[in-house]
């Protein structure tokens, strides 16, 4: 009985379904038969394309031949273009590898002496077995393509030399340089300055409208909260309002109303006699705007999440606080404030991590401006994130984009990864059952 | 006594002139808006808030102007807010369901990965989608937004799915096993009904998506026909700042209504999405 484990093995290796086929799996080692025959038809015409591509992104510019255009190589789609083929080709290996696990797998129960499944029962036990992952292929496919890939197509631009003005497709040839784009983002002056400034910005705004709201928040909730206030309800309903309009709305209703010349704040300033102020013009009332701006949008959302965990907060707490005599606002530091901060603490972090990537905030306020002069494409109120919009849909600067984008990365990312381990529920999160 | 109780007066007494002042300060702007779409004219600006005259003007304006084709849009929106929230929301719930239910190899690799990729800026994937859709003759159309909406679904919303499935006890489902059913009989008789306010929250937060998307709409939908709501919206004020204030708040009010409406309502199933986020992580 021995010899059918090496026997399907070898097969399975010459060619998908022939070992399965030899275990009496037929209609299994059919489908895996068709699945190479795809494989091999997609991959014959496309794979050596793709690997040359990959590697010399395309070799002919457009050319003008005998007063006609030849279409060239278009280096960024010859890039995505291998880029899915290489994702496809990568999946492929991995159906063949599953394909060889199998056999040997099926052949080693054999040689058990224990019948092979047959297709009814193979389908059976991946529903009962290898659902999760049944059922997690159809999402993974979708994150695939349409988020993986994509990051992973950025990534690479970044060591590109995709920017306008010298070497945009189909004109011009694109070619990997290297580390070449962080160097001049970090120390050639130009970028360096501009890019110091927006990251200097980007961590004062993300502190100031993060605390800006979060206390902000707090006050609110403990002020409805107090004991004596009527109508809790309905405060508490009126001041939520400004979360429940659309950002894109309220904040370009904001633009107009802050707008210097014709806006109604300023109006409403002439009327009393007041000279009125650059809200969106001036670098520095800029920067107050969008945090003004900003608290007015983002207060609402600590405010209800404040409140909830208001509720949570056990009363015999205060009671026995009342007992030892402690004041009103004994009972805050003592009681209240450390069981606010240690529930809220996961989301004030990431509340800090998605300020430093509030688009909307600024871009639909102030896009950005007024413009700073000695900064490349950025404006005063310009966050890493708008100035890397601006860079790409604007400028066409790809590859800086790109490496601003590593680096907006690598930022967030820190922090996220830090919060998430050091919550509970990824290290226990069994417990709960 | 008296004194103590003075005190008291004299601070509910501030308290309700700082909410007050704060209520005013949070309802002003969308009142000026609501009021600004019934005012007739185009200014920004009056000195009153509430207008001399009430006129529909606007709000007829949009339906019948040859530039501003909001009812086209309208449907536009709604269309793909409907049906990226139904394909959504699917894929999130497969994606929770597993992760949350299943032991399995690679499942913490799945967790991060899913953690990390919603960490990359949106749009940073925007250049290859966008080439990935044209390599695909699907620019300018709503299947592509549609198919980008809800494959972007699972990386917003699997960990408040999943911390909320985390909560329903699994001897239910082990219970069941014994019963008999099988795993996607468990999947659509008792952890779907259990799930209701969580797949609200979450066909919620998809639908409305859609309906605020700016930049990526941009990107894609190219002809005037095809627009959403959002990408109107702001040509209209880029275009005509000023010129014509009423029409967009007009425009506002009838993007904004509905979904305000749905969020109040709804305010109480947020907090709960937001907290259960908070305290499980």
């Amino acid at each position: 009985m021995k010899g059918y484990r090496i026997k399907a093995t070898i097969l399975s290796i010459f060619s998908m379904g022939l070992g399965q086929i030899y275990n009496r799996q037929i209609i299994k080692g059919i489908v895996f038969l068709l699945v190479e025959a795809w494989g091999i038809f997609y991959f014959s015409g496309t794979l050596g394309r793709a690997l040359w591509g990959i590697v010399t992104l395309g070799d002919e510019p457009r050319r003008l031949v005998k007063g006609k255009w030849l279409e060239g190589d278009h280096s960024i789609f010859i890039l995505v273009q291998s880029l899915i083929t290489l994702l496809f080709f990568a999946l492929f290996i991995a159906v063949y590898i599953m394909n060889i696990r199998d056999a040997y797998k099926t052949a080693r129960n054999r040689e058990e002496g224990r019948k092979p499944n047959d297709f009814k029962q193979s389908v059976r036990y991946v529903l009962d077995y290898k659902f999760a992952q049944s059922f997690l292929s159809l999402p993974a496919l979708g994150i695939l393509f349409f988020t993986i890939m994509p990051i992973m197509f950025m990534i690479m631009l970044a060591f590109t030399n995709y920017s306008a003005p010298n070497h945009i497709p189909p004109a011009k040839l694109v070619d990997w340089v290297g580390f070449q784009t962080f160097r001049d983002l970090l120390s050639l002056k130009t970028w360096s300055h501009t890019f110091f400034g927006v990251l200097t910005w980007t961590i004062i705004w993300a502190v100031l409208s993060t605390l800006t709201t979060y206390l902000g928040g707090m006050l609110v909730a403990l002020l409805i909260n107090q004991q004596g206030i009527k109508f809790k309800g309905l405060w508490r309903t009126i001041l939520v309002i400004p979360y429940a309009i659309p950002q894109l709305i309220s904040l370009l209703v904001m633009r107009n109303m802050f707008n210097g010349q014709f806006g109604p704040i300023n109006q409403y300033f002439s009327y009393f006699g007041l000279a009125g102020l650059p809200w969106l013009t001036d670098p520095f009332w800029a920067k107050v705007t969008v945090i003004v701006v900003n608290m007015w949008v983002g207060i609402p959302v600590s405010m209800i999440l404040i409140m909830g965990i208001l509720t949570t907060i056990p009363k015999d707490m205060y009671e026995a606080a009342e007992m030892d005599g402690a004041s009103g606002y004994q009972k805050f530091r003592i009681v209240t404030l450390p069981m606010v901060l240690f529930s809220t603490a996961p989301t004030l972090i990431m509340l800090f991590a998605g300020n430093i990537n509030n688009f909307n905030a600024i871009y639909l306020l102030t896009s950005g401006n007024p413009v700073v002069g000695d900064y490349q494409y950025a404006g005063a109120t310009d966050l890493l994130v708008t100035w890397l919009y601006k860079l790409t849909l604007d400028q066409n600067k790809y590859n800086m984009a790109s490496a601003v984008g590593i680096i907006i990365f690598l930022i967030i990312a820190s922090f996220s990864i830090y919060n998430y381990r050091r919550t509970k529920s990824f290290k226990e999160e069994d417990m709960i059952q | 006594m008296n004194g103590r109780k003075a005190r008291k007066g004299v601070r509910l007494g501030l308290s309700y002139l700082v909410l007050i002042i704060l209520s005013i300060g949070a309802v002003y702007p969308a009142l000026w808006v609501v009021l600004g779409s019934f005012r007739p004219g185009k200014s920004l600006y009056s000195k009153t808030l509430i207008p001399e005259s009430f006129t529909l003007e606007h709000y007829r304006e949009l339906f019948n102007s040859q530039s501003i084709l909001f009812g086209q849009w309208y449907l536009n929106t709604l269309k793909i807010a409907t049906l990226s929230m139904i394909i959504g929301v699917f894929l999130t719930l497969l994606t929770s369901y597993a992760l949350s239910r299943f032991r399995f190899r690679l499942r913490k690799t799945a967790l991060s990965t899913i953690l990390i990729l919603g960490m990359f800026p949106g749009f940073m994937s925007m250049i290859a989608i966008y080439l990935l859709l044209k390599e695909w003759h699907l620019l300018d159309t709503h299947l592509a937004l549609v198919i980008v909406y809800a494959a972007g679904a699972p990386l917003g919303g699997t960990f408040i799915a999943k911390g909320f499935l985390d909560t329903i006890p699994r001897t239910l489902d082990e219970a069941a096993k014994i019963d008999g059913a099988s795993n996607w009989m468990i999947f659509t008789r008792i952890i779907l009904p259990l799930s209701r306010p969580m797949i609200t929250y979450m066909a919620l937060t998809q639908f409305v998506g859609p309906w605020v998307d700016y930049i990526f709409a941009r990107l894609v939908l190219r002809t005037k026909e095809n627009w959403t709501l959002a990408v109107g919206l702001y040509d209209m004020v880029a275009s005509n700042q000023n010129t014509n204030f009423t029409a967009f708040a007009a425009g506002s009010v009838l993007i904004a209504v509905p979904i305000t409406i749905l969020f109040i309502f709804l305010q109480r199933l947020l907090v709960d999405g937001l907290t259960s986020g908070a305290s499980k992580g």
